[in-house]
């Protein structure tokens, strides 16, 4: 190719241009030296239309053609991405592992953890994307159940609100910047003699546990603190107050005859509670005419569903546990418990109590919850000793968590160190203290005086926001781990799927901080080692992750006897009562950002996406005839807050109950709460709730006197998904006691119809269902129903169900296919004492799959219709969306997406507007991730109900027919049923006299509801059974 | 106005001849520029802007979904069903005048068929649009609900009360449409015969479908409009039956009810006429029709409103017992639900209901009210108001009250709710308008048959009272 020689450039004058500028007046523009030096050639070079012309003139017709044909030639080329360029998109296997059939769900063993503790999982795999968390049978704190937060776990590893890069002051840098940052922060520690601090959660995992400890060798100016918001402080105190160290305790509910729950959520919050409800559960079941249960008492403040399982629930503020605990533990002979308190109850109940608990020594259990003292914890500890119980059913170990401390001791240090200016850099881990540390350590400001802030955690919240680094935490399904259970079983945390973001472990970050870039996987690996790395320990740790469980040394259980004395009773506060406690569905407000557990109607108000302040249905009364959703103020320790009246039937009088993770301004576009459209174009948020952190001070971190409440008139548009709470006589829920069951193990209310001669009556010859073949049906035992919600997350991560948001539940258009109904049961003639304190009991009602469904003639287009194996099936295909279905359908069943709620799946964008959300749209695509590929994801306009999940009935069917049989019984399991922790559920083949379900369909207690009505449902219900104490009167 | 003895009111008031009967009403449509007045524009233009606003609603009903109303879960219908029936309702005195008042050779429907007949169609364009609007999936709705052999070999659900719906809806507007048409063809070709202007003429000339007015044209007309007569004498009592069987073949109290048909057909014609009645009081004003629209047809109308009015009120009567007499809680607590005005958020309505359709039309006992404007109107606006409720107290009310009381819930509709029930009344009102300015609002041929029958009956000295009753001829 030719070139041209560029014609010089002539020299430029610069006195010229200095003497133009100094005699120009005004303002001056000018393009270039040139043009104020007013060379002759710049005037050409302006003049010119063309003037680079000369250097086009150098290009030939043939250099052109060569060109062009180059850049065609390259421009080509992009579509050869993948042969040898670099590849952007996914490809399928190549050659694909070994296991892998496509359409055919992998099952991988890890474990959940939650405040520290393991519960053992099997995560479904569609082709290399997690999709379902279900419990793992051979994990002893699963045993293959799961409660609503590990089935919506899997909806946070989808969250495009996750934190998703390393950002350092709100801008995006990389994990190397970060680690050079860190690393310098720790030199400079080290140099000017300043301290460096670690802030995590509660951690059994060894890893982690370990790979802190090298961290704490290597910066020997370095200290750990510990705290989390659902600390056991205590139990741990309460420990040491009776043993001298912080022994940890389990507990054995398979041989507990009787069990007394002193404000103790045993069924729900506490680590074992999946164990815990399957055993409380396997020692009251009863099939047939008879059958034995055990008796499960519970002083109570806020009712749980612990209390309202048992047969004996005593409405106790929370400042009078003590005072029972007391009165229990000097009945038994433990000395100095003696009490000052007034007895909530009278003394022939505890009396009463006391002989029971005497009667099964050995074989009874009595447990505190851990918003009471530690000297309830010590009573408790005094009271299992006193009646023989330790060891047998109430279990002590060296403690699970890696070091074992005071946790709102941990924290004040902190704060008082960073408050001291002693600390240079301070790496949170996970913890979320600006939001949950008590208010008065006011540790937001205490953090502004540390030099270097990392926060590693999954969401960018409050504390993160006050972080100058935010780390992205790899959520549990991406990284290795490891953690205990509530009886010291190691399980190892298997990843499913390569992070989706950039995020890492806790321990990898710190090893990397360390220098070592290790992986998560040689961390576990090598913490649980415990020899060399040898062939027969990697068959040892394929075995491990295999079953989910490690077969390391565990905690072995120890003997202990309390030795404290028993400190003199401190009087209960006085005034009014305020309760904190964890919310059931949020929890401490980690999961604010999860729309699952935000929608999940908590179990006894059912209120959704807010928390509420819970009274009596006594103090409403007194406070002014209050009634639920009445703004009301609460005033504590000089604080105010405001929120949503609630009352509640078994609620003791003169106490208030909140609970803590809402009220969030931080952290994610569910947990920021609703948008206030009418500001025109600028969006403010309302969180959803209140914060009821702002009242919860070092002082009483639990429970405290002194709270004034009152009415301030107006509302606080609160959505609950059930607003009448009786039976208005109707035969719904039958229920009964053990020596009425004994006399007419139907149970059946005296006015029920009689069904068999309704049917006599029918004009028309009985359908026919000849039941050839299999015949699906489903029994739910309501004896056995505790009102967890963990069926209802089940069948929605199931069957790809959306949430829809505040504003439409408030309209009546949840979308869950499983609900659980609660009623309260009183008694005809109930005195006020069975109003304030009714009998309350759970339904889960989902679809019953009628043999005549009325909803299947009404349909004009054939969208309903039933199979031969009587599923009363949806064909959504089909489906107009007329609605005429669900009017006639008198169990209310369907569901209807009045929006279109699947397809935003950011299900809250009805309530949030465009501007607010435009970042993260590309986070629909994410979440669709989720879906259940063998279930039709279900647009605007269409009828949607429960099949019996029917995609598992037929993937049973098809494995079933290439062998040339029926499913076999037992061989499905719908997702409600997996995920029950005491088998409620019963599901199989009603046609096959040996099947599970039928034996359960043919027991005394079965029935159908609404019988009357001949819509022959498939799904029975069994009686609810109570085993009062003959001595107590209810 | 003073109280008149109704049998003295003549069929026709005036000096009337066949031309100046012409005059009067087919100089209507063809003497455009009597319409560019307030009169026409003012109602017009209102009616104009709620068509738009139906248009937006509709709009913004198919992009978002239904979920823009108040429907929920229990009350998956709510306004849409409510204002299908009523519409339907309205439609029904249109048909009953032309059908059954012409076979019962009633020969004073003449002077108010034509217009009766308009209000059925479009009543029943605003009722259709409905059922097709509150589907989850119109687009689909629209080919699916109607049976035709297709690949995938599947037929609708026959057994569907929703389905009958289709069919029985559809049929009545063809017959209605053919039927109102066929009457209109004479009226065509008289119109054509006046025309001044041209394009008129041809427009006319092409709607009158070459009619000469011979022998033979009559005599076919006459049969065919018999026999429509025959087809659509039916549908009057089948339409609203089966409407009310998308009530009463459910299991739902408060819709599980064997009363319903009758009670249902009974009802329509109510709110018809008294529609008729309110419609054709400002319109007979406007249009200087009060010689061939008399006191006398209005005094019948009402009375005929009082009539249905009365078995109405028997049908409120026989739920409240059958409820009581049932012995089912369900029924009771349904009961309760409507009717305790302490505790019930919405007593009101049924409350209001009864005060509507049973208490107010009372006045029509009397002969002076029937004759008296403000008593008109107010008695129509109420049924037309209480009939309204009678479906909002049936449809949404009874699904709040569930079986399963957990389940029970409040509906409120939203304003995308009144939006679509006012826009369909303002689609309604401009049709109408609409109508009377392009068409005889009131059938010239039939009016001078009627009047050569009078004047006949006069001429053989038969006393003018029997003529008047229109009893035999």
């Amino acid at each position: 190719m030719e070139t041209t020689t560029p014609t010089p450039k002539p020299k430029l004058d610069l006195d010229k241009v200095q003497e133009r500028l100094a005699n120009a007046k005004g303002r001056q523009y000018w393009r270039g030296l040139e043009e104020i030096a007013e060379t002759q050639e710049f005037q050409a070079w302006m003049d010119d239309e063309f003037p680079n012309r000369e250097s086009l003139k150098g290009i030939d017709r043939r250099t052109l053609l060569k060109y062009m044909g180059a850049s065609l030639a390259l421009a080509g080329l992009s579509g050869c991405r993948g042969l040898f360029l670099p590849q952007t998109k996914v490809v399928p296997y190549v050659r694909a592992p070994e296991e892998l059939v496509y359409g055919k769900p992998l099952f991988y063993a890890s474990i959940y953890t939650q405040g520290g503790y393991a519960k053992g999982i099997l995560v479904e795999q569609h082709e290399g994307r997690p999709t379902k968390i279900e419990g793992n049978p051979d994990h002893p704190a699963s045993l293959g159940a799961t409660d609503p937060f590990m089935q919506a776990s899997i909806l946070t590893l989808y969250d495009p609100d996750r934190t998703q890069n390393v950002t350092q002051q709100g801008d995006i840098s990389t994990w190397e910047t970060y680690i050079r940052a860190a690393q310098q922060a720790l030199a400079d520690a080290q140099g000017n003699g300043t301290s460096v601090r670690i802030l995590t959660e509660n951690i059994t995992s060894p890893s982690l546990g370990a790979e802190i400890k090298r961290f704490l060798a290597a910066n020997p100016n370095s200290q750990w603190h510990q705290w989390e918001a659902t600390s056991q402080d205590n139990l741990t105190k309460g420990a040491i107050q009776a043993f001298g160290k912080p022994i940890h305790t389990y507990y054995d509910f398979k041989p507990a005859k009787v069990v007394v729950s002193l404000d103790a959520e045993y069924l729900m919050s506490m680590p074992g509670s999946l164990r815990y409800s399957r055993d409380v559960a396997d020692g009251r079941r009863i099939q047939g005419k008879s059958g034995t249960m055990n008796r499960l008492y519970a002083f109570e403040s806020m009712p749980t569903i612990t209390g309202t399982f048992g047969d004996h629930r005593f409405a106790t503020r929370a400042s009078d546990i003590e005072t029972v605990a007391r009165a229990i533990a000097a009945s038994v002979g433990v000395s100095g418990a003696t009490s000052t308190g007034k007895l909530p109850v009278s003394q022939t109940t505890i009396d009463a109590v006391v002989k029971d608990l005497q009667a099964n020594k050995g074989a009874s259990i009595v447990l505190a919850g851990q918003h009471q003292p530690a000297v309830v914890h010590q009573l408790c500890h005094s009271i299992n000793a006193a009646l023989g119980n330790a060891g047998k059913t109430v279990m002590y170990t060296e403690p699970l968590e890696v070091q074992p401390v005071v946790q709102q001791d941990s924290l004040s240090q902190l704060v008082t160190d960073m408050n001291a200016g002693k600390v240079s850099a301070l790496f949170i881990l996970g913890a979320n203290p600006v939001y949950t540390a008590p208010s008065d350590f006011k540790f937001s400001e205490a953090l502004s005086k540390v030099k270097f802030r990392v926060q590693h955690s999954l969401y960018d919240d409050e504390t993160g926001g006050q972080c100058e680094w935010h780390l992205p935490e790899a959520h549990y399904l991406e990284v290795w781990g490891d953690a205990k259970a509530y009886d010291g079983t190691v399980s190892v945390q298997q990843p499913l799927i390569q992070p989706l973001f950039e995020g890492k472990s806790y321990a990898e970050m710190l090893a990397a901080v360390r220098g070592a870039m290790t992986t998560s996987y040689d961390l576990v690996r090598s913490a649980l080692m415990t020899g060399a790395d040898s062939k027969a320990f990697e068959k040892e740790w394929r075995r491990w992750l295999n079953s989910g469980v490690a077969n390391v040394p565990k905690a072995a259980t120890i003997s202990v006897t309390p030795s404290g004395s028993i400190p003199a009773q401190t009087p209960p506060p006085a005034g009014d009562e305020i309760v904190f406690q964890l919310d059931p569905t949020v929890w401490d407000g980690r999961f604010a950002n999860n729309s699952w557990l935000q929608e999940l109607p908590k179990p006894l108000t059912k209120v959704v996406w807010d928390n509420v302040v819970h009274m009596s249905p006594g103090t409403a009364k007194r406070l002014g005839n209050l009634a639920d959703e009445d703004t009301v103020e609460l005033t504590y320790n000089g604080q105010t807050i405001r929120g949503a009246a609630w009352v509640l039937p078994g609620h003791p009088d003169n106490s208030f109950t909140v609970h803590l993770g809402y009220g969030r301004t931080r952290g994610g576009t569910v947990c920021e709460g609703m948008a206030d459209e009418n500001l025109g174009g600028e969006v403010k948020r309302e969180p959803w709730g209140f914060n009821a952190y702002a009242l919860r001070t070092s002082k009483a971190m639990n429970i405290d006197g002194g709270v004034t409440v009152k009415g301030v008139g107006g509302y606080t548009q609160t959505a609950t998904t059930q607003i009448h709470h009786t039976m208005k006589g109707y035969d719904i829920v039958r229920s009964g006691d053990l020596d009425q069951f004994g006399k007419d193990p139907s149970l059946k209310p005296s006015d029920a119809e009689d069904v068999t001669e309704l049917q006599k009556q029918d004009l028309y010859p009985d359908q026919v269902f000849a039941y050839n073949g299999p015949q699906w049906g489903m029994t739910v035992d309501l004896n056995m129903c505790t009102g967890c919600n963990a069926c209802v997350t089940a069948c929605q991560a199931e069957n790809n169900i959306p949430t829809v948001g505040k504003l439409q539940v408030k309209k009546s258009r949840e979308m869950h296919w499983l609900r659980i109904d609660r009623y309260y049961v009183t008694e005809e003639n109930a005195d006020e004492n069975n109003l304030a304190n009714p009998e309350t009991v759970f339904q889960p009602m989902m679809c019953v799959n009628c043999e005549k469904a009325p909803c299947e003639p009404v349909c004009p287009v054939a969208a309903t219709v039933h199979s031969h194996e009587g599923l009363n099936q949806m064909v959504y295909n089909r489906c107009v969306g007329t609605r005429y279905c669900s009017n006639n359908c008198p169990y209310k069943v369907r569901r209807f997406n009045f929006l279109n709620f699947s397809d935003n799946q950011e299900q809250f964008n009805t309530q949030v507007p465009p501007a607010a959300r435009e970042p993260k749209t590309h986070g629909i695509e994410l979440l669709r991730m989720l879906n259940n590929p063998d279930v039709t994801v279900r647009g605007r306009g269409i009828m949607e109900k429960c099949t019996y999940c029917v995609q598992r009935i037929n993937e049973a069917r098809i494995e079933g027919k290439k062998l040339g049989r029926d499913p076999m019984d037992g061989e499905i399991i719908t997702a409600c049923q997996q995920a029950c922790p005491t088998k409620t559920i019963v599901f199989g083949n009603i046609a096959d006299p040996k099947s599970e379900v039928t034996k359960w369909r043919n027991d005394p207690r079965a029935y159908r509801v609404l019988e009357d009505l001949q819509t022959r449902p498939r799904t029975s219900y069994l009686a609810k059974l109570r085993n009062p104490n003959p001595e107590i009167k209810a | 106005m003073a109280y008149q003895d109704i049998d003295k009111v003549p069929l026709i008031e005036g000096d009337q001849t066949f031309s100046s009967i012409d005059r009067i009403i087919a100089d209507v449509p063809l003497q455009q520029k009597r319409h560019n007045k307030k009169s026409w524009l003012a109602p017009t233009g209102v009616a104009f802007i709620f068509v738009n606003i139906l248009m937006v609603t509709v709009g913004w009903l198919l992009y978002q979904g239904i979920g823009i109303w108040g429907n929920n879960i229990p009350t998956a219908w709510a306004f849409d069903i409510v204002n299908f029936v009523w519409w339907i309702g309205i439609g029904h005195a249109g048909t009953l005048i032309s059908a059954i008042l012409l076979l019962m050779r009633q020969q004073w429907r003449n002077s108010i068929n034509r217009f009766s007949e308009a209000m059925t169609i479009f009543a029943v364009m605003c009722a259709g649009m409905f059922p097709l609007l509150h589907t989850g999936r119109p687009w689909v709705a629209f080919y699916w609900l109607f049976p035709f052999p297709n690949i995938l070999g599947i037929w609708p659900q026959f057994k569907s009360p929703l389905m009958w719906d289709v069919f029985a809806v559809s049929t009545y507007f063809t017959v209605s449409l053919v039927f109102w048409y066929i009457g209109l063809i004479p009226d065509f070709a008289t119109l054509r015969d006046r025309a001044t202007n041209v394009p008129a003429k041809y427009v006319y000339a092409f709607l009158s479908l070459g009619w000469r007015g011979s022998a033979k044209h009559w005599h076919r007309y006459e049969q065919a409009y018999l026999l429509l007569a025959g087809l659509s004498t039916p549908l009057v009592l089948s339409v609203h039956s089966i409407v009310s069987f998308d009530f009463a073949v459910s299991v739902i109290p408060g819709w599980n009810t064997s009363v319903f048909p009758p009670y249902f057909v009974a009802g329509a014609v109510y709110a018809g006429f008294a529609m008729v009645i309110l419609l054709m009081i400002p319109v007979r004003k406007m249009y200087g029709l009060e010689e061939i629209v008399t006191m006398k047809h209005f005094d019948w109308m009402a009375k005929i409103t009082l009539a249905t009015g009365l078995i109405v009120a028997y049908g409120y009567s026989l739920e409240v017992f059958y409820g009581w007499y049932s012995g089912s809680k369900m029924e009771h607590s349904l009961l309760v639900w409507r009717m305790d005005f302490l505790h019930q958020p919405y007593s009101w309505a049924y409350w209001s209901l009864i005060l509507c359709n049973v208490l107010i039309p009372q006045m029509f006992w009397s002969a002076k009210a029937r004759q008296s404007w403000p008593c008109l109107i107010i008695v129509c606006v109420s049924v037309n108001i209480g009939m309204w409720l009678e479906r909002f107290v049936i449809i949404p009310m009874s699904l709040m009250n569930t079986y399963l009381p957990s389940s029970n819930r409040m509906y409120y509709p939203t304003i995308w709710d009144f939006s679509m029930f006012f826009g369909t009344v303002g689609f309604f009102i401009f049709m109408m308008f609409l109508f009377i300015r392009f068409v005889p609002a009131i059938n010239v041929f039939e009016i001078k048959d009627l009047l050569h029958k009078l004047h006949r009956e006069k001429a053989s000295k038969t006393e003018e009272a029997v003529a008047t009753t229109g009893g035999k001829h």
